[in-house]
């Protein structure tokens, strides 16, 4: 925590319009995907992001990289605000973050080599000579375990892992300081997976990159990313370093999320282990539902939840979690326990006084947290 | 596909079973026998042998759990079973044994009235596997009035009352919902219940659970085990060894188009005897072992079809082959002989198996 953040997010927004059909296409709505996102990525580091389909993880990365432009909040990069700035000045920051995408079928030109693929950001960029371009190419195709000699052949001429690979070898081109996974295995068999995940982890010590790892597969994450966000419609709804996360979620939706993993240990115990059961899929994010995005699937909802948006509290020293009845699975409380921190009563109506703690809403995690046990901000 | 000539009709009984699953003969000897199930496709490039010699039985009121890489085989020789080959360039040969008729040398005809009867399979995607211009109902109530001779007020109830068992919500309304008003949890209950509506012997479900999510994934299989008890047998096709273990009571695991490892769930979870299925559990991140570990993945790619290696086809990317003394790996093909237990064959010339075990991962 000493050294200053590579990546910090603060309350990012970005809200898709929906056009009405016919010649004048007004907006009738916006598809909030995401909806006040705060995180921090330390140099060096991976943060995992996880969520189901639609709930605003891909969109973050792609709001990160710069592929589409926030509504509103702070990207900081190294300390510099990227959210808003000119096309003339990405060129440089596309240097520093680049991308690794999910289906490695589509995101390479079909007729396009190998050479010219990985070599194209060098040209683009003009970091080096014309001459020096195709050693550093296949230099780069070393890295990334391919052959060398292989640099005039298509995409089509290379397996799925091999293609993960020619992806990865094209993220590393600039040597990045940020990539930016969006999904990086889930396209491929499960014996390719594991190679891929060693080479981005071989990568990751030998250059020092950090990683935002977007995947839905909680396995995978568990092994990657030492620091977990959990998305849900658009917000985070906790998040915490590994071993909380993975062992001591305070989350309802991260402890569905953990339970519904269908887990190879099952047959050794003989059959399924009781989950704890969702309803239904998720909400509209056109039309998400009031206070609590997660209550409508929720099994502990109450009438607070659909008023009251729970607040992102840190609630232990690397850990936030978003929720009014956070606790351990199965000792959650029957009292909501963000009614002091919002200064409303056990229904979430206002109750008069004003809100007794301050909640940080920074992208960090503080030096000081509010104890569920106690009520109480405790510092370290 | 081959012209075999139906041996009689008239011993084909098969489409003329009645609606409830006849359970006679309980325990009797296997429901559904695979026996040297070859599928060939010719191509420009030469022959593609995605299935070649593969044998394995379901039993009464199991779940088979079939287990492989992309390429592997395993929807191509299931969806031998469904026949779904006929009229198509592919070479079916073997034989397929549902109750001990051979579905192979049934007409066309009468494979059609066994399709979704006796036999009925759950694809992948939902999505793509329904028309968009028909209503979920229309599409549901086809397959019950192809069946039976009912009429279509009767098919139109049956229809609400299975969507009504795979868990659909106000199903007297939804049933006249277009696909694309479900969504991807529901399109794959909608799809259960096309599958189950003329309560079919065996149920092949074909990546049931791969597009969807993990909290809908979760409620799918949830769904399907409770109908597990309902249909006689079943066969889960799936890369993921997840679903395999909390669905299967048995697994089949191929490779390169051949079974190379089949025994109950347990025996393949936990003491693997082939190579390759090690390789495939060690190389999956869990949700318990060490996160700093690093994952043991199998080297190289699965192999070419076409081509495929001499031997064992997943010799090239074997780390225990320097085992087995001499070239025997990649000059002879092994059979599939019994591991540990008369349930638990493996295919592998391997003969002292605690190689593996003393890599075993945690």
């Amino acid at each position: 925590m000493s050294e200053r953040p590579i990546l910090e997010v603060e309350d990012l927004k970005m809200y898709f319009p929906v056009k009405s059909t016919g010649v004048i296409r007004r907006t009738v709505g916006h598809v909030q995907a995401v909806d006040g996102v705060s995180f921090q990525v330390e140099k060096g580091q991976a943060l995992g992001l996880v969520g189901e389909s639609g709930c605003g993880k891909s969109t973050t990365g792609r709001l990160v990289t710069r592929l589409n432009k926030p509504t509103s909040g702070a990207i900081r990069f190294e300390g510099d605000d990227i959210s808003d700035i000119s096309p003339r000045k990405l060129k440089p920051l596309r240097r520093e973050i680049q991308m690794i995408f999910q289906d490695p079928y589509t995101s390479l030109n079909p007729r396009h080599t190998v050479g010219s693929i990985i070599g194209a950001p060098l040209a683009i960029h003009d970091v080096v000579p014309k001459n020096k371009i195709l050693p550093r190419v296949q230099e780069l195709l070393e890295i990334v375990g391919l052959n060398p000699e292989h640099y005039n052949r298509y995409p089509n001429e290379f397996s799925g892992g091999q293609r993960q690979r020619i992806g990865i070898a094209r993220s590393l081109t600039l040597q990045p300081k940020l990539l930016v996974a969006d999904e990086p295995v889930s396209a491929l068999d499960v014996s390719i997976q594991a190679q891929v995940i060693n080479l981005l982890q071989q990568l990751q010590r030998e250059f020092d990159i950090s990683f935002l790892f977007i995947a839905h597969d909680l396995a995978v994450v568990r092994h990657f990313c030492p620091e977990v966000a959990v998305m849900y419609l658009g917000k985070i709804v906790e998040i915490a370093d590994r071993d909380t996360i993975y062992g001591h979620a305070h989350h309802p939706y991260t402890q569905a999320l953990l339970s519904a993993v269908p887990d190879v240990k099952q047959a050794e115990v003989g059959g399924r282990r009781e989950r704890i059961r969702l309803q239904g899929d998720v909400p509209s994010p056109i039309n998400p539902p009031s206070g609590c995005r997660f209550r409508t699937r929720c099994p502990m909802a109450q009438e607070i939840c659909a008023r009251v948006e729970p607040p992102l509290m840190q609630i232990g020293p690397r850990h936030k979690v978003a929720c009014h009845f956070a606790g351990e699975l199965g000792q959650s409380p029957t009292r909501p326990v963000t009614t002091s921190v919002l200064g409303v009563d056990d229904q979430g109506s206002p109750a008069g006084t004003s809100p007794a703690t301050p909640v940080p809403t920074g992208p960090g995690y503080d030096q000081q947290w509010f104890d569920l046990s106690s009520q109480q901000v405790i510092s370290a | 596909m081959s012209d075999q000539k139906t041996p009689g009709s008239s011993r084909v009984g098969l489409g003329k079973r009645g609606a409830s699953a006849p359970a006679t003969g309980s325990g009797s000897g296997s429901f559904l026998e695979v026996r040297d199930l070859k599928v060939h496709f010719p191509t420009a490039d030469g022959l593609v042998k995605a299935t070649d010699g593969l044998s394995y039985t379901v039993e009464r009121g199991k779940t088979l759990g079939i287990v492989g890489e992309s390429g592997s085989g395993k929807s191509v020789s299931s969806s031998a079973i469904m026949g779904l080959h006929r009229g198509t360039r592919a070479q079916v040969s073997g034989e397929i044994l549902l109750e001990g008729t051979d579905l192979l040398r049934l007409s066309n005809e009468e494979m059609r009235r066994a399709r979704g009867k006796d036999v009925a399979m759950i694809f992948q995607d939902p999505l793509s596997a329904m028309h968009p211009y028909y209503t979920v109902g229309n599409q549901i109530a086809e397959a019950y009035l192809v069946h039976n001779d009912v009429s279509k007020k009767a098919a139109r109830a049956r229809t609400i009352e299975m969507l009504d068992r795979v868990g659909i919500p106000q199903p007297d309304r939804r049933v006249d919902d277009y696909p694309h008003q479900f969504s991807g949890g529901m399109r794959q209950r909608a799809m259960i219940a096309m599958g189950l509506i003329n309560d079919p012997g065996l149920l092949i479900a074909d990546e049931p659970t791969t597009a969807l999510d993990v909290t809908v994934q979760a409620q799918i299989l949830d769904l399907l085990q409770d109908l597990q008890r309902e249909f006689n047998s079943g066969i889960i096709i799936t890369h993921d060894l997840g679903v395999v273990a909390e669905m299967a009571d048995d697994v089949l695991v191929m490779y390169a188009g051949r079974a190379v490892e089949i025994g109950t769930t347990n025996q393949i979870m936990t003491k693997p005897e082939m190579p390759y299925t090690w390789g495939l559990l060690a190389s999956v991140p869990d949700l318990a072992g060490d996160p700093e570990e690093q994952l043991v993945p199998i080297k190289g790619n699965p192999p070419s079809l076409l081509d495929p290696p001499p031997g064992c086809a997943f010799s090239p990317r074997c780390r225990f082959k320097e085992h087995v003394s001499g070239d025997l790996c990649t000059t002879q093909l092994p059979e599939l002989t019994s591991a540990a237990g008369a349930t638990h064959v493996k295919r592998c010339h391997l003969t002292d198996s605690s190689v593996l075990k003393q890599e075993q991962p945690a």
